[in-house]
């Protein structure tokens, strides 16, 4: 590990060990917006990590600022950490100047389209955007689209437009935000914008679930080592070994393919790393968390221990910005049109 | 905080530069007969093959250039294996003398046996086997009964070994032999020798696999003379040998890539407008596959740093022959056709004889619950 990194992990992790207590956690599920944990966040930069420095960005290198996310995934941060990396991201990919505070994206969900039309001053978005994350709680959303066919990125604030808000499973509000004629503050196009927002949306999901499942991981040797039945902690049980050395095996692989997806997404995220990341990551979800609760469980099922902070976000997180067969399909449908003798220098890169 | 963390690696200009050389030899192979691609590429049994590798410095890589070796890097012999391995290259003979034995015998030889051995491992014109595993003994190694008696000038072994594969083949195995009677640490006492399989007093039988195949042996010592100087390491330091040259061998391409051929011969015959469903499992197939190469390139990587990265290894293995078995499960279910019994030279011969191999898998090496068991003690359970 970097000395860079080292001195990441170490203030990421003293701002959630302080500020990320479960009292926060809970009252984030209740509704309340976790302001001082935010404004830890901001203090130190990290909310603008994944930006360029000449957008405002905080000079730290994008794996760094993946490694944050991870961490803050990792410590169940009820804050929309990606959504705002994600929007400054592309805001500052299109031109545009990234504002302050926090940010969300629009649309996440297939559905009809967010339809941009130009002004004499300016440009509108109409339409409905549902699941948004964090929607109803940040000020400004990323809006992302075609004008003419041509793909397009806007500034909204998002007052007044949020309609309702449901919750995923991990008690992250989703929102449904209207849009009737909502002026954008700023526009600019960006080649691709919705698939862009797409693959990088899944990109940092996954990297979120990499921190989780090391958490996950975590929790179930503990508690295995810790509990104690028929005389002596379960971890000493062969069949507890073996179902925790395949929990490993998956969070191993979650952690590579995080890894590689991030590597190769400096400037825009690959398309192919990340159909990878996404697809194997989220069976590693589905698998790990159905392993972590058998090891822990009755415990494992109460709001008290700490393990659904982590499962929650995971069985939420994998649906996200596409699911396994999505991505898998996707990767499949690429594979076979390039056909098999293609396969090889793909995964060799030559 | 258990991170894994399967750091990048950054392939040498030098390794790309192999990669191209190996793939070109390896096509005008295929387009001159020599060989049809295999995925039993490393069981598949091909003289010519290594002797042409041999010449072409592709055997013995990481070795001193005084044995015959190229003194290259870790990550230009796995670009190597890699390429062979998908390619589906007949590396069998020499397999198992430059992953392993070679590499035990330039750590712990005698003077006699690297400077006699090693330029014919490299020239790829001499064999080896593995010669742990007996009768009463597989999974519970430190249970061998094999014994090595010390007489004038060297060791007379009397035992048996099984599952040897490629003995009727090879020139030589390696032997773990009790050397003094079991004491309380049950894992002192143990001594790994060369046998030479020419000389008297060792005899081969053939045990025949599940689909009438010749793989595996079964290799009677009876007095074998083995001298002083084909003794491996010390007396009594064969149980942390053999642990060290398993740990070595774990993380390699041939732990995900037993099925890669029935992988693309799947994709072709599936063709290129796939419905949802074998779209959906060729992109799960495929994104296991990438994942896998990271985590087995990247230990590459640590190893090549010195580091020991034992978990991590096992790690790969143990997710690696389960991907390699779920293969043809899967693709069984997608393309209608029955398996068939035959050598692979069609479709349906491919996917039966993948079916018929694939137990072999998550066992050779070390079965998969002896490897979660390393796992686990590497995570603190045990």
């Amino acid at each position: 590990m970097s000395e860079m990194r080292n001195d990441l992990l170490k203030t990421v992790d003293r701002i959630f060990d302080e500020r990320c207590p479960k009292a926060v956690r809970e009252s984030a599920e209740a509704g309340e917006w976790p302001a001082a944990l935010w404004q830890a966040l901001e203090e130190v930069g990290l909310t603008r990590a994944a930006l360029p420095e000449e957008a405002g960005g905080s000079g730290i290198e994008f794996e760094d600022a993946m490694f944050a996310l991870r961490r803050s995934a990792y410590h169940a941060a009820p804050v929309p950490l990606a959504e705002t990396m994600l929007a400054g991201r592309l805001l500052a990919a299109a031109g545009i100047a990234v504002p302050d505070g926090s940010l969300t994206v629009a649309p996440v969900h297939s559905g009809g389209p967010l339809k941009f039309a130009k002004t004499a001053t300016g440009a509108t978005v109409s339409g409905t955007a549902r699941r948004v994350p964090w929607g109803n709680l940040c000020a400004h959303a990323m809006v992302a689209g075609e004008i003419d066919g041509k793909g397009v990125v806007g500034l909204i604030a998002t007052a007044g437009t949020a309609e309702s808000a449901e919750k995923n499973l991990a008690g992250e509000p989703r929102a449904f935000l209207r849009f009737e004629r909502t002026p954008l503050l700023a526009f600019a196009p960006l080649e691709g914008a919705l698939s862009r927002l797409e693959t990088e949306g899944a990109l940092y999901r996954s990297v979120q679930m990499a921190g989780a499942l090391e958490r996950t991981l975590e929790y179930a040797l503990q508690y295995a080592n810790e509990r104690v039945q028929f005389g002596r902690p379960i971890a000493k049980f062969q069949a507890i070994q073996h179902m925790l050395a395949v929990l490993a095996g998956q969070v191993a692989a979650a952690s590579a393919a995080a890894d590689a997806a991030v590597e190769t997404a400096r400037l825009a995220p690959d398309e192919f790393a990340v159909s990878v990341a996404k697809s194997r990551i989220g069976e590693a979800a589905g698998k790990s968390a159905e392993i972590a609760h058998q090891v822990h469980g009755a415990m494992g099922y109460t709001r008290e221990h700490n393990l659904h902070y982590s499962t929650r976000r995971l069985w939420s997180w994998r649906d996200e910005f596409g699911n396994e067969t999505y991505w898998q399909t996707r990767l499949g449908r690429v594979i076979a049109a390039r056909g098999a003798d293609a396969l090889w220098p793909m995964l060799t890169g030559s | 905080m258990h991170e894994f963390r399967y750091e990048p690696v950054q392939l040498p200009a030098s390794a790309e530069a192999l990669r191209s050389e190996v793939r070109a030899f390896i096509a005008g192979e295929v387009s001159r007969g020599a060989f049809t691609p295999s995925q039993n590429s490393w069981s598949s049994f091909d003289p010519d093959f290594s002797r042409k590798c041999g010449e072409r410095g592709y055997i013995g890589m990481r070795w001193p250039k005084q044995y015959g070796g190229h003194e290259r890097s870790a990550l230009e012999r796995y670009v190597v294996t890699e390429e062979m391995l998908a390619g589906g290259a007949p590396v069998g003979a020499h397999w198992v003398a430059d992953r392993q034995s070679g590499h035990q015998i330039l750590r712990f030889g005698s003077d006699r046996a690297k400077q006699t051995i090693l330029p014919k491992i490299a020239a790829g014109v001499c064999y080896f086997s593995i010669g742990m595993s007996e009768p009463d003994s597989g999974s519970d190694l430190a249970a061998v009964r094999t014994r090595a008696i010390q007489v004038e000038g060297g060791w007379k072994i009397s035992g048996t070994k099984v599952w040897t594969s490629g003995a009727h083949r090879t020139h030589y195995l390696i032997a773990l032999a009790r050397t003094s009677a079991k004491e309380e640490d049950r894992h002192a006492g143990m001594t790994q020798f060369i046998v030479d399989l020419s000389h008297p007093g060792v005899s081969v039988r053939p045990i025949y696999n599940l689909y009438g195949g010749h793989d595996f042996n079964e290799v009677v010592f009876d007095d074998y003379f083995a001298a002083d100087d084909m003794v491996l390491g010390g007396v009594g330091m064969g149980w942390k040998m053999v642990t060290g040259e398993l740990a070595f061998e774990r993380s390699g391409p041939d732990r995900f890539l037993s099925t890669f051929q029935l992988l693309l011969e799947s994709i072709r015959a599936i063709g290129a407008n796939p419905d949802a469903r074998a779209a959906n499992e060729i992109g799960r197939l495929v994104a296991h596959v990438a994942t896998l190469r990271r985590m087995s390139t990247s230990v590459a990587g640590m190893l090549e740093r010195g580091a020991q990265p034992i978990v991590e290894a096992a790690l790969v293995k143990d997710v690696g022959t389960a991907f390699e078995r779920e293969v043809p499960e899967i693709f069984r279910q997608l393309i209608p056709t029955e398996p068939t019994l035959g050598e692979g030279a069609s479709y349906p011969e491919l996917l039966g004889m993948t079916i018929l191999r694939a137990p072999g898998f998550t066992i050779r090496g070390g079965t998969r619950e002896i490897l979660r068991g390393m796992i686990a003690r590497g995570l603190g359970l045990r």
